[in-house]
């Protein structure tokens, strides 16, 4: 046993688990933390305000009399309520991140700095246009980077997410359709590898979808999609096709110039999920493989932190085919250097997708995010991004199955087959990285695979984390070999929540405090 | 570049593991035409500073809101965030989190999400409530195509006083699923000529109050004459702060009720992000889009919660979706929380005292002014001016003795009457900005 010369034992012994339920709920760092219904109480409050002065109320009868039951805490309860929350929580800024289709990367702090500037944060969207002059000219930096970067001569800034650019895409294309008088055109091509955000949002827009399946190599299936387009004759109904670049097996579709050209010589538009920009920027230009709409996740390529689901921003870039059916508002620079915004929904405009202009606090990020890469930066991220991706799998793909063989851009796909007779699935794998200290992967997703496994490393991991990642899904591949699937079934073990009962949450709902 | 961990060596081993010569390799895939071989032409990488001095120098270029006296509302308003909002939502374990997938390790923004979700229905008197949605106009659009499912009808009538950015945003989705969206014409009174319109074949009516005008609408009435033709009702409010001193929707027999979050605890943004708040009764919960986060168990038996009834969403649903949603405004709605919790509802009842009593003595003051006449009946933060001149110009000038005045009705309707100003006191104006605000308008109708 060593001690210091006090005496005092400097390093533990060893000692068996005496694990037992502590007194408090606690264990060390991990605080137990009470909902604020069972702590707060509507009648405290964090906030001090100066009194009333009593004025006569003019709200027409419709006060409300009762008591509003939100439950109030002092500032400190409040600190220490969401700062115990916090720390249940994985996040990039604590370790590898790796799910597939979602681009967790690094958030620098600049971006937060400089979306708090009180030009960007603390105007209003409607303040006279000769007041916002620094905020629209940030919209139209932006957007000169946008269109520069995909080779495409318009963007629609305001969709706030990636599924909500994806309505502005499809919703732009129906307008275009209906302009011509095509209003009978309404199939749309949609991969059955396809996020499901796509045939989603092409109801949404009034389309029906026609699924198209891949072939062995994880891409469109040609054949199928060459012969639905000619077997349709003179009853041409193709508004165009939904197509993911690279596709959610983390493929790049070879032959996406025959799709672009195939589907424009039907009469259709070609809108491409821009969810994995990350593995083209600066390499890859939309414009030059004859897309019509893309949008951009600016929380995914652009970094703008993910915040536990948003908020997002889905910038869509069009084409010329496209760019006067637009959505409104859009920032105009005139001769003398002065920026408008042009908020009036013209003839052939698609309309308005949101109230005021999108989001501002994402355009700041993004913008800061690129000028801080430049053209050169941006383009090492890029091959930083599929270069760390093809290093895992050339480091796992002897132990694991690969879905489809070659390399691969920014994300790597492997499916289940490694597991067959093991006993464990991808769920346990996942919950097994958990107790590693890993996000797991996206898993069961896309669904042309079996037991998905989509990894995704991004840029931002170093030589150093990606080893040690790769050290342990071998070790995990492994384990499940060699039959020790106990820890796989329990796992996981080591996170302050043990496996959670789905089932029970749908079947019961609980939505809400009190219910 | 300060953001990329790989040195040349790293590439260089690690090529070397992948079997490649060069990172070229790798994009053999890729069209040889659609290669690129230069930079794009934008410029090169730059260190922080010159970003930051870039990035001030653009918002020096603005007017800020609380640089002046500010009195702009219409559907985003400016109150007093609690410092200790902006510090926690910055915390890694809260920013740099993705949807909480796995629960195991995301309790943290679940449970923000339950009590979110438990504010949410408290506030607006549903029984249940969403993780929320983009902003409060879409999250009105998705109301009304909620509706058509739930009815299995087709018309939304939109009554007079729905913020106009929320009707053309509404118009837009629901139009585009076969939903025949009327519009009545906008008017400040409440003359309920809307009721005429509710028949058989009404899935919606939605109403906002207070409205875009600020007039208080009772809504009782509406609720039974829609349900009486098996129709909902679509509540809508911009302004959160307003369920402190007035009924609540649910109270009033809304069946759904949409809103924006962004007064409490989200910043103006200059219009996002902010965040959709989305309520209904526990009947219609699996016709709701947009996340939602439920109470269950875990492998020890302790509470736990996770995203649940997800068989609404497109991830599972695919084409047969209740929305293509799959983003919420998480952190926008981590913010409204946490403002919550430290407004508890006395607080939130005090705070919505104080900006009645702001627009009140506003109100009572411009009633003075020679060439200006308050409109409204009722009000709560913001009211509607007819002055003797066009709004647009007068609300320029104040701009020029900086003074944010207000939003001219003409900025949100082109076709809207252009004599008409919309003029909102929250709890940040005080005296000395009334009296600004009022000798500007005098000098301007004089």
């Amino acid at each position: 046993m060593s001690m210091n010369n006090q005496g005092r034992v400097t390093a533990p012994k060893a000692i068996t688990s005496v694990a037992s339920e502590s007194f408090s709920g606690n264990k060390a760092l991990d605080q137990a933390t009470k909902l604020i219904f069972e702590t707060g109480s509507f009648n405290k409050t964090g906030i001090d305000f100066p009194e009333p002065k009593g004025i006569k109320y003019r709200l027409g009868g419709l006060e409300q009399t009762k008591n509003i039951e939100l439950p109030g805490l002092s500032e400190p309860e409040t600190l220490r309520h969401y700062v115990r929350l916090s720390q249940k929580n994985y996040a990039i800024d604590l370790g590898v991140y790796p799910l597939g289709s979602c681009t967790m990367k690094h958030n620098p702090r600049l971006n937060e700095k400089v979306a708090r500037l009180p030009g960007f944060s603390d105007v209003h969207p409607l303040q006279p246009i000769g007041t916002v002059q620094g905020a629209l000219e940030l919209m139209y930096e932006l957007s000169n980077w946008l269109t520069k970067l995909c080779n495409m001569p318009a963007v629609a800034l305001t969709p706030k997410a990636g599924a909500h650019g994806e309505l502005c895409g499809m919703m732009t294309i129906r307008a275009r359709l209906d302009a011509d008088g095509n209003s009978h055109k309404r199939r749309v091509f949609v991969p059955e590898s396809a996020h499901g955000t796509n045939p989603a949002t092409a109801v949404q827009c009034g389309f029906f979808v026609d699924e198209l399946p891949a072939n062995d190599k994880g891409c469109i299936d040609m054949d199928v999609l060459r012969l639905k387009i000619s077997d349709l004759g003179s009853d041409n109904d193709i508004a165009g096709i939904m197509l993911t670049n690279p596709n959610t097996c983390g493929l790049f579709e070879s032959d996406i110039i025959e799709i672009s050209e195939l589907i424009h010589t039907a009469g259709g538009y070609f809108y491409c999920d821009g969810a994995n920009f990350n593995a083209l920027v600066g390499r890859v230009r939309p414009g030059d493989l004859g897309v019509d709409a893309m949008h951009i996740n600016l929380h995914k390529t652009f970094s703008t932190p993910h915040g536990g689901g948003g908020p997002g921003s889905g910038p869509t870039v069009l084409s010329d085919a496209l760019k006067d059916y637009a959505p409104v508002p859009y920032v105009v620079k005139d001769k003398s250097g002065r920026f408008d915004l042009i908020e009036d929904i013209n003839d052939i405009s698609m309309g308005r997708l949101c109230a005021f202009h999108g989001q501002m606090g994402m355009y700041t990020r993004a913008l800061s995010y690129m000028m801080s890469h430049g053209s050169d930066g941006l383009k090492q991220a890029t091959e930083d991004a599929v270069l760390n991706a093809n290093y895992i799998l050339a480091s796992l793909s002897d132990l694991m199955t690969l879905a489809y063989p070659g390399h691969c851009m920014h994300e790597v796909l492997f499916d289940d087959t490694f597991l067959e007779n093991t006993g464990v699935d991808t769920l346990d794998f996942a919950k097994a990285m958990i107790d590693e200290g890993y996000h797991p992967m996206t898993m069961y997703f896309p669904l042309v695979v079996h037991g998905a496994m989509l990894i995704e490393p991004t840029e931002s991991e170093s030589k150093y984390e990606l080893d040690r990642f790769i050290a342990t899904m071998r070790g995990l591949a492994n384990r499940a070999k060699s039959g020790d699937i106990k820890s796989f079934k329990a796992a996981p073990q080591h996170s302050p929540t043990k496996r959670v009962d789905e089932t029970l949450a749908a079947r019961k709902p609980v939505l809400r405090y009190g219910s | 570049m300060r953001y990329l961990p790989l040195d040349n060596e790293d590439r260089a081993e690690m090529l070397e593991v992948i079997g490649v010569r060069n990172v070229e390799d790798l994009f053999g895939c890729v069209p040889k035409e659609a290669r690129l071989s230069e930079l794009i032409d934008l410029p090169y990488h730059q260190p922080e500073s010159e970003v930051e001095k870039h990035m001030t120098k653009l918002s020096n270029k603005s007017i800020s809101a609380s640089s002046v006296p500010f009195f702009c509302g219409a559907g985003a308003y400016k109150h007093h965030v609690p410092s200790s909002v902006d510090h926690l939502i910055q915390r890694s374990e809260f920013l740099t989190a993705y949807t909480p997938y796995q629960p195991e390790i995301s309790q943290g923004t679940l449970q923000v999400l339950f009590e979110f979700q438990s504010q949410v229905a408290i506030l607006t008197g549903m029984e249940v409530a969403n993780a929320s949605m983009y902003d409060g106009s879409t999250a009105c659009a998705e109301a009304v195509v909620m509706a058509k499912r739930v009815t299995r009808k087709h018309k939304a009538i939109i009554a007079p006083g729905l913020h106009p950015h929320y009707s053309l945003a509404t118009d837009t989705l629901a139009s585009s699923v076969g939903v025949d969206v009327c519009i009545l014409e906008q008017k400040i009174s409440s003359d309920y000529k809307v009721l005429d319109l509710i028949d058989d074949e009404t899935a919606c009516v939605v109403v906002q109050s207070p409205n875009v005008f600020g007039e208080i609408v009772d809504l009782t009435p509406i609720a039974e004459k829609a349900h009486l033709h098996k129709a909902l009702l679509i509540a809508v409010f911009t302004e959160p702060v307003a369920l402190g001193l007035i009924k609540s929707p649910g109270e009033q027999g809304a069946d759904i009720v949409v809103g924006e979050g962004q007064g409490i605890g989200v910043g103006l943004n200059f219009g996002g992000p902010h965040v959709g708040l989305f309520a209904c009764n526990k009947k219609h919960v699996r016709q709701m889009p947009g996340r939602i986060c439920g109470e269950t168990i875990d492998a020890a038996g302790n509470r736990a919660f996770v995203l649940t009834l997800s068989t609404r969403e497109q991830h599972i649903r695919r084409d047969k979706a209740t929305s293509n949603i799959c983003t919420n405004s998480g952190l926008c709605c981590l913010a409204f929380s946490i403002h919550m919790s430290l407004l508890g509802g006395d607080g939130l009842r005090k705070l919505a005292i104080l900006n009645h009593e702001s627009a009140s003595l506003l109100a009572t003051r411009i009633d003075k002014i020679k060439g200006a006449k308050v409109l409204n009946n009722t009000f709560f933060n913001e009211f509607t001016v007819k002055l003797d001149k066009n709004a647009k110009d007068v609300v320029h000038s104040l701009a020029n003795k900086n003074i944010l005045g207000g939003v001219p009705f003409s900025r949100l309707s082109k076709a809207g009457p252009k004599d008409i100003l919309l003029i909102c006191a929250t709890e940040i104006v005080d005296e000395h900005d009334i009296e600004s605000l009022c000798k500007a308008l005098e000098e301007e109708l004089r």
